[in-house]
């Protein structure tokens, strides 16, 4: 039997998700082993295996080749600029990268100044608008940084926005939609071009029903 | 910044110890017998180049080049490729030579990485230029040339994917027609192989469906042979119809050299923004995560050396190919001479017999050796001509 395809998915929601569309798409790699602390998840009636891997660093281990194929989110990609493959929306876990701040208070004229944890999407996004902005990045709890006047604005994920409006902050500008994505190593998509294709195809449909 | 550790090198910079060395240089010899077989002529140019002609027309993007000032305030790159240096040379020094010229190299690039580790800064080149053919003979010689010299090498599995720049541009005139932006988007997606931002961008177009779903079909338009068909029947103009014609063509010659199973073909292939003109291509081998090799036809690097002349050319990434060859076999080849003072004469002697026989000897004086066992193991075979050791074991 060949090698195996190696999947790189992240923990949790997204996982649930895609291994729904998966098996919609003829794969079957069971929930319950999500449960389990394994990383590393054998398949081998399919010829699958999956890695476990954190959601920023879906995209590494596909870059770098040591899986063939991942589930990642827009944002990261749109963050880490990496060579891969972008083969298929699978509109799960939709939500937007936005603008965020405490309601009425306008950018400071002096150095604005934005808390993300996406540096490079803010930095891109406001260097289109024609504004120089000094970037502050912060790993979680974002919205705090407006409220203790650490920053101007937020750059950060909104799904429902719950999470503003429950931290008295208002959002000013959608910067863009977010879903996940099947992203494919380079090599991969030549060497393991049918496996892929057929995978791709099925997901395909499989996304398709979904949003019908 | 931190202050660094005296071991430390700059970021992307290797070190090739002896063992890696030994596999490099046993790869670079049959790359190199290989092409040389073909009648191609090895030169090398400088590592500097100024940025302001070498440093502007190569395909490196520029926030990846090296750059330094000389004495003069001169900008100078470290070469990123070998092509525009030797473009450089043919449009001047060479410039009288006899047509086809058949040129080749063999030396190091440098492309300064960004991130992090894993990626080399400086890495290998093997590869080959075929000036003034303009034919599809001399993109067929040169495919063949790398196929021949990737086997002669040691590599068994890998894929050449050859796509043709000029379907492409051809095929997005017909149906976009004169909207520059949406051309040059559609290609930036290809470029970077973001398929769903291509999708997306389509359905976001005002175009016939029938439009559309030509656009969305240029996507699935790879695989072997059996694709010449297919984009035939989506091909609109007669240019994209001489594009699958020269591809066809191709694989025709590939054929005769009889490496036509080692070619795959893709039509949204796009390797660089504006480099390429024509045929192009890359190639993957398993176990890398990365290009092994790429290459391709490009028609305006010359002009801008005011050399009128085609050109079509690979390199392969040579740490790359000897990583995807996975040589396991370490041969210890050397012998060894053990000597005291008594017995140096007689072990000058031998040593010299040996190496005019071919081997690789190592003469040590006993006395330096610190673990006499440990020194013997790391040896092919040995001679001891100190009194302890006795003469003998060989």
């Amino acid at each position: 039997m060949s090698k195996p395809l190696v999947i790189a998915m992240p923990k949790g929601r997204i996982y649930e998700e895609a291994a729904g569309l998966m098996k919609q798409a003829g794969y079957h790699l069971s929930a319950d082993a999500e449960e389990s602390r394994k990383l590393i998840l054998d398949f081998p009636e399919q010829n699958i295996q999956v890695m476990m891997a954190k959601p920023m660093d879906v995209v590494t281990y596909v870059e770098y080749g040591a899986a063939d194929i991942g589930i990642a989110g827009k944002d990261v990609l749109l963050e880490q600029d990496r060579d891969v493959y972008e083969v298929l929306d699978l509109k799960i876990s939709p939500c937007y990268v936005a603008v965020a701040g405490l309601p009425n208070q306008p950018l400071s004229r002096i150095a604005p100044k934005i808390a993300t944890k996406y540096p490079k999407i803010a930095s891109d996004y406001f260097r289109q608008q024609g504004e120089q902005i000094e970037i502050i990045p912060l790993n979680g709890s974002i919205e705090l940084a407006p409220i203790i006047g650490l920053t101007d604005r937020i750059v950060d994920i909104v799904s429902t926005g719950r999470t503003l409006k429950e931290n008295g902050l208002v959002e000013y500008e959608k910067i863009t939609d977010i879903t996940s994505r099947l992203i494919v190593n380079p090599v991969s998509y030549r060497l393991k071009g049918e496996e892929i294709d057929e995978m791709v195809n099925g997901l395909s449909k499989a996304v398709e029903v979904e949003q019908a | 910044m931190a202050k660094r550790l005296m071991f430390e090198k700059p970021l992307g910079m290797r070190d090739t110890l002896p063992f890696f060395y030994n596999q490099k240089s046993k790869a670079r010899e049959q790359l190199k017998s290989s092409i040389l077989s073909y009648g191609f002529s090895f030169m090398d140019t400088p590592f500097l180049e100024y940025h302001e002609t070498v440093g502007k027309v190569s395909a490196t993007k520029e926030q990846r080049l090296f750059k330094l000032l000389d004495q003069q305030g001169h900008t100078l790159v470290l070469r990123p490729d070998m092509t525009a240096p030797i473009a450089r040379v043919a449009a001047s020094q060479l410039k009288d030579a006899e047509y086809p010229l058949r040129l080749a190299y063999d030396g190091p690039v440098f492309r300064a990485q960004q991130a992090e580790g894993g990626k080399p800064a400086q890495f290998e080149q093997v590869g080959t230029e075929l000036i003034g053919d303009h034919s599809s003979h001399g993109d067929a010689e040169v495919i063949a040339l790398l196929v021949e010299s990737l086997k002669r090498s040691g590599l068994t599995d890998f894929v050449i994917t050859i796509g043709h720049i000029g379907y492409v541009k051809a095929f997005f005139k017909d149906l976009l027609g004169n909207d520059e932006s949406t051309k040059e988007l559609l290609l930036e997606h290809l470029y970077r192989k973001n398929y769903v931002g291509y999708r997306e961008e389509v359905k976001a177009q005002t175009l016939t469906d029938d439009k559309k779903n030509a656009l969305l079909a240029l996507l699935d338009l790879r695989g072997g042979e059996e694709v010449f068909a297919k984009s035939k029947s989506l091909a609109r103009n007669q240019v994209c119809m001489q594009a699958v014609n020269e591809l066809k063509q191709l694989y025709k010659l590939l054929s005769n050299y009889g490496v036509e199973s080692h070619v795959k073909f893709d039509f949204n292939l796009i390797s660089h923004m504006n480099y390429y003109t024509g045929i192009l291509f890359e190639g993957y081998a398993p176990n890398l995560g990365a290009l092994l090799c790429n290459g391709g036809r490009y028609d305006t690097l010359l002009p801008s050396f005011k050399l009128n002349a085609s050109a079509t050319g690979f390199a392969i990434h040579l740490e790359r190919l000897v990583e995807a060859i996975n040589d396991e076999e370490n041969g210890e080849t050397r012998l060894g001479v053990i000597v005291d003072d008594d017995t140096h004469i007689k072990g000058v002697q031998k040593a010299k017999e040996l190496r005019q026989q071919g081997y690789p000897v190592l003469l040590q004086h006993v006395d330096q050796i610190p673990d006499i066992q440990e020194f013997k193991n790391q040896l092919k075979e040995h001679i001891d001509f100190t009194a302890k050791g006795g003469q003998n074991d060989e």
